[in-house]
């Protein structure tokens, strides 16, 4: 991934780096400086009355078996997430790279769900699925199927899933999208002399978006490690029982509704070292196999 | 791509059609449950054609819905402070880190990837997670309810960086080369070579991160207090009843369908893009 | 490359804008000004904002300028995080279940007794409706926040499927017994899905259900009387109705619809027959109902000792907040503020047109006196379950640490009871245990 032609200049590079860098340090890396010195603390959540209570904060989270818990469901959820949302829109995009009459049209249309407020989204999910006013939810009771995510923990976890894939396709489309647009036609044609399009696209297509994918693989786990709090708190609030509850759910409802500081700014450090380490390896192992 | 020829297949066709059908249905769904009463919805009884009250639900969205219920705040004000929002983070965004992503892909130096690494694990916590201590530091910088302080602490995304470095990263080393034998600068080919190529992913990005401004819903809330500072979303989630109650179902999704239209718009201005690009020049 | 430059200009000419804005001279000002969050969504919220309308054109003095933050829990965040930078609004509204949270932040709040009597604002808290006065007032009765919307838990019923079932629509059940008849023979009957579901579980079928039974809902009076309470909810009587409970599940007359309010749906729907939830449903199922329905007190056991007594209040009140500078008379313009609220004409009005309790007794009567709930049957109902005994310990309301907290804790294990993983006595072992470690945190935290 390192390429020979470098520029070579001894300031650029850092005035270039400088406004990123500080906006990062003044509204990233001090809040969480003080998120890091909160977890060690125990804390009422006006700040008014403070203890040092050292590692005490991570020891109680790693010793919650029901935290055990939530480790598993966050694993089934954002690998399907990532598997489901990064694949429905591959094959979208691949589809709507074709020039087909209307394709203007599908690209838009499948577009548009991203457009949605996250807020209303929510409740449109709702009206789809709930097991007594939603269109499908009675639709699948009436089939004699007994659908109720209220009550069933399975049930509730493939709709989180499905919802949170929903958003983010849109997002994966765009850029595989993007990716593809940016091939030139005549690679391709050169290929397509000898070869059947599907294993044009493995051979040919794939490889050159491989930039792409691995930056969708990256955005797409942290995604489903921390933003679909969202979602899971509009649509089953975690349950039922903890069937939906996962790590960034928790790190969101302790901190967030049940102000617990100390606790919830301990999760989010022990969640940050999994996903930078989860990021680390995506870079050292998987980044080799793509083709710059 | 021969794929890219004319595909007499109906295969495509079956594909994005289930695909739209299942991916767009919600916001069909809001676009049907706006032209009927609040009571079909809510007992869960919408049919899936439109109903009578479209106008009336619109009507009443727009001005009524809207306007009386945030008292002396008019519909259009809540869109521009969202537009602006929406706007100022799009191009804050862009505008840092495409160049930050240029330093990290063209040049070596010093701390480099430590530079890299710091940005990156920006992606890592959103807003809502490290929101006290977020709005202490806004608030100790006086940027309380204001649009520098609803912008500026979004702009940083390591996002659009990993996405920069990954576009520049196949730009190929003969280009920099030629350009350098041109006796081109870092900055000359940064506007002439490296924008230019970079178009679609821009187009791309623009959408995604004008929608991510645009549908901010927490971090607005926390940092604005005044009637004036209000976005479009605010008001859609102060319409949704919490608890006590009752929804008027009808009207929030007719106004969802409203604030919809400038992200839709800013999506079909962008495809203009999307078919441009480099095989334009092939074509 | 041209569009990039013009982007650059575009992006140049909002900076412009925000320092224009910035700089925008503020008017010259003799009016105290106060902010005051609220966590109410439509159309609650614009009433509220009518309210502050209107105190501010009744004077020339002072000015309250409310807005929307969110629900409460986000309200809350919001409150507590410009606490922390030094800029906490001087009124914030709080749900019933953040009052232990609130009080126990003692710095960070000003008791309305206190602001009352520093301000010289004239203030009688016996005006208030014991059930409301005592849930917000310390043990030695001084008021803390300021009551605004209180509900309480009531029933409802379709007396459609009333008639259809055989059942006298104008008797509706009293006790649980007879409710899980009705809802037995609603199903037998098929006269509609499901019998009986209800919402706010936690605040149904144990907040409402203790003090209702004058059973204790925890130790300490339910929290009243100190920090160091202890959950009492796998007593006998709890445990047997959550046993009645999952049974009535088993033979298909209840229904398990959610959390909070999810299960309103049910009801208004026509799928279940009977539903327990807050009185503020009235304008909903006025407006989704398509069927004849009515209002009735929540059930009882029969034999219970002391049962039926006075429900206890949900809802939320204002709370008056410190910040460095604060000056006495932003305190005074605020104490003007909560009299003017607590006129009758203004209560009466905020019931009438909300579904909220009449918090004061002058309210009440002035809505009686106006022949309204002859219009309007069963819209006392509430006010008469809130008011039909004088409170005791277990009737008062409850205090209890990261009350929300414990909400959910219960949540999770019921829902896991009603998925047959546990048993009644199981469930409630359970959630007295991971609730008075929740308790014990809280305590840890706040302790004086």
């Amino acid at each position: 991934m390192r390429r020979r032609a470098i520029f070579h200049n001894k300031v650029l590079p850092y005035l270039l780096l400088a406004p990123q860098v500080a906006v990062t340090l003044v509204f990233f890396l001090w809040p969480a400086g003080q998120a890091i010195y909160q977890s060690v603390l125990l804390q009422d959540p006006f700040g008014l009355r403070t203890q040092f209570v050292w590692l005490e904060n991570f020891r109680v989270v790693l010793t919650d078996p029901l935290y055990l818990g939530s480790v598993r469901v966050t694993l089934i959820f954002s690998t399907a997430v990532t598997a489901l949302s990064m694949g429905a829109a591959l094959l979208f995009a691949v589809v709507a790279d074709m020039r087909i009459r209307g394709a203007t049209t599908y690209k838009t249309l499948l577009t548009w769900p991203y457009a949605v407020a996250p807020a209303v989204a929510a409740s449109l999910w709702l009206f789809i699925f709930h097991p007594s006013i939603g269109l499908l939810g009675r639709r699948l009771r009436y089939l004699g199927i007994a659908w109720d995510y209220k009550l069933n923990g399975n049930q509730a976890l493939l709709l989180v899933i499905l919802a949170a894939s929903w958003k983010q396709v849109s997002y994966n489309f765009l850029f595989f999208l993007a990716g593809l647009q940016a091939i030139p036609p005549s690679v391709i044609e050169a290929a397509s002399l000898d070869t059947g399009p599907a294993r044009r696209f493995w051979s040919i297509a794939f490889p050159l978006i491989s930039p792409t994918t691995f930056f969708l693989l990256v955005v797409n786990v942290v995604y489903a490690f921390f933003d679909t709090f969202g979602v899971i708190h509009a649509l089953t609030g975690g349950g039922p029982g903890k069937a939906t509850e996962t790590l960034i759910y928790k790190v969101y409802t302790d901190g967030v509704i049940n102000l617990d500081l100390g606790g919830s700014s301990a999760q989010s450090m022990i969640l940050m070292l999994v996903v930078v380490t989860l990021t680390a390896i995506q870079f050292r192992y998987i980044e080799r196999k793509v083709h710059y | 791509m021969a794929t890219r020829q004319r595909p007499t297949q109906w295969l495509p066709h079956f594909i994005l059609v289930v695909g739209v059908a299942s991916f767009a249905f919600p916001i069909y769904l809001a676009l049907i449950g706006s032209t009927h009463d609040a009571g079909i919805i809510a007992r869960g009884e919408m049919p899936l054609v439109p109903g009578p009250h479209g106008l009336d639900n619109y009507w009443q969205a727009w001005t009524r819905g809207s306007a009386e219920r945030v008292k002396s705040i008019p519909v259009q004000a809540l869109m521009f402070n969202s537009l602006v929002m929406a706007l100022g983070i799009t191009f804050g965004k862009i505008a840092i880190s495409v160049i930050s992503a240029y330093a990290v892909a063209f040049f070596v130096f010093p701390l480099r990837m430590f530079f890299f690494w710091m940005i990156f694990i920006t992606l890592m916590l959103p807003v809502e997670v490290r929101i006290i201590p977020t709005y202490k530091v806004v608030a100790d910088l006086g940027m309380v309810d204001s649009f520098t302080g609803l912008i500026i602490p979004l702009i940083a995304s390591a996002t659009a960086t990993l996405l920069f470095r990954q576009v520049f990263l196949t730009i190929p080393d003969e280009l920099v080369e030629a350009a350098k034998i041109d006796g081109a600068g870092a900055l000359r080919f940064f506007w002439s070579v490296v924008i230019p190529l970079s178009r679609t992913n821009i187009a791309a990005l623009f959408v995604i991160l004008f929608i991510y401004g645009w549908n901010q819903y927490l971090w607005p809330l926390l940092i604005t207090s005044s009637r004036s500072m209000e976005t479009i979303v605010i008001g859609i989630v102060k319409m949704i009843g919490t608890g006590d109650a009752q929804t008027d179902w009808q009207i929030i999704m007719a106004t969802t369908i409203l604030a919809m239209l400038p992200p839709v718009a800013v999506i079909l201005f962008m495809q203009r893009w999307f078919v441009k690009g480099l095989i334009e020049a092939e074509k | 490359m041209r569009r990039m430059r013009r982007a650059r200009w575009l992006f140049a000419g909002l900076t412009g804008l925000w320092v224009a804005a910035g700089l925008s001279p503020a008017p010259a000002q003799a009016v105290t000004e106060i902010t005051f969050w609220y966590g109410l969504t439509q159309p609650l919220g614009g009433m509220l904002d009518q309210i502050a309308a209107d105190f501010n054109a009744s004077q020339t003095k002072y000015r309250v300028n409310a807005s929307f933050k969110g629900s409460y829990p986000e309200t809350m965040v919001a409150a507590i995080a410009a606490f922390r930078a030094g800029n906490a609004p001087h009124i914030v509204q709080m749900f019933e279940v953040g009052t232990a949270t609130m009080m126990a932040a003692r710095g960070a709040i000003k008791p309305v007794h206190e602001l009352m009597r520093e301000a010289g604002v004239p203030f009688d808290p016996n005006v208030y409706v014991p059930a409301v006065r005592g849930y917000y007032s310390t043990s030695d009765g001084r008021m803390l926040s300021m009551p605004f919307n209180s509900s309480t838990a009531v029933m409802w019923y379709n007396k459609d499927a009333f008639r259809r079932a055989g059942l006298d629509p104008n008797s509706p059940p009293r006790t649980w017994t007879e409710l899980r008849d009705a809802a037995r023979k609603i199903r037998a009957a098929n006269a509609s899905p499901c019998g009986f579901t209800a919402a706010w579980g936690t605040w149904t079928q144990f907040e409402q259900f203790s003090a209702i039974h004058n059973v204790s809902l925890a130790t300490r009076a339910n929290g009243m009387d100190g920090m160091d309470a202890e959950l009492l909810i796998n007593s006998p009587l709890h445990v047997r109705h959550v046993q009645m409970l999952i049974d009535m599940q088993k033979e298909g007359s209840y229904k398990y619809g959610g959390r909070d309010t999810s299960p309103e749906a049910l009801f208004v729907s026509g799928e279940c027959a009977i539903i327990h939830t807050s009185s503020g449903y009235r304008a909903r199922v006025i407006r989704e109902a398509k069927f004849d329905w009515g209002v009735a007190m929540l059930p009882y056991y029969e034999g219970a000792p002391g049962a039926p007594r006075n429900s206890i209040i949900g809802g939320a009140s204002f709370w008056v907040m410190t910040a460095p500078r604060r000056t006495a008379e932003e305190y005074r313009a605020v104490a003007e503020f909560f009299r003017f609220i607590s006129r009758p004409e203004v209560v009466a009005k905020w019931h009438t047109d909300t579904g909220f309790l009449p918090i004061t007794m002058g309210g009440f009567e002035r809505v009686q006196a106006s022949g309204y709930y002859k219009q309007n049957p069963g819209a006392d109902i509430p006010y008469r379950q809130l008011t039909r005994t004088e409170p005791t310990e277990n009737s008062r309301g409850l205090r209890l640490g990261n009350m929300p907290e414990i909400r959910t804790v219960i949540y999770e294990e019921l829902e896991k009871a009603f998925q047959g993983q546990q048993t009644a006595q199981q469930a409630l072992d359970s959630a007295v245990q991971r609730g008075n470690t929740v308790l014990r945190n809280f305590e840890r935290a706040n302790r004086p």
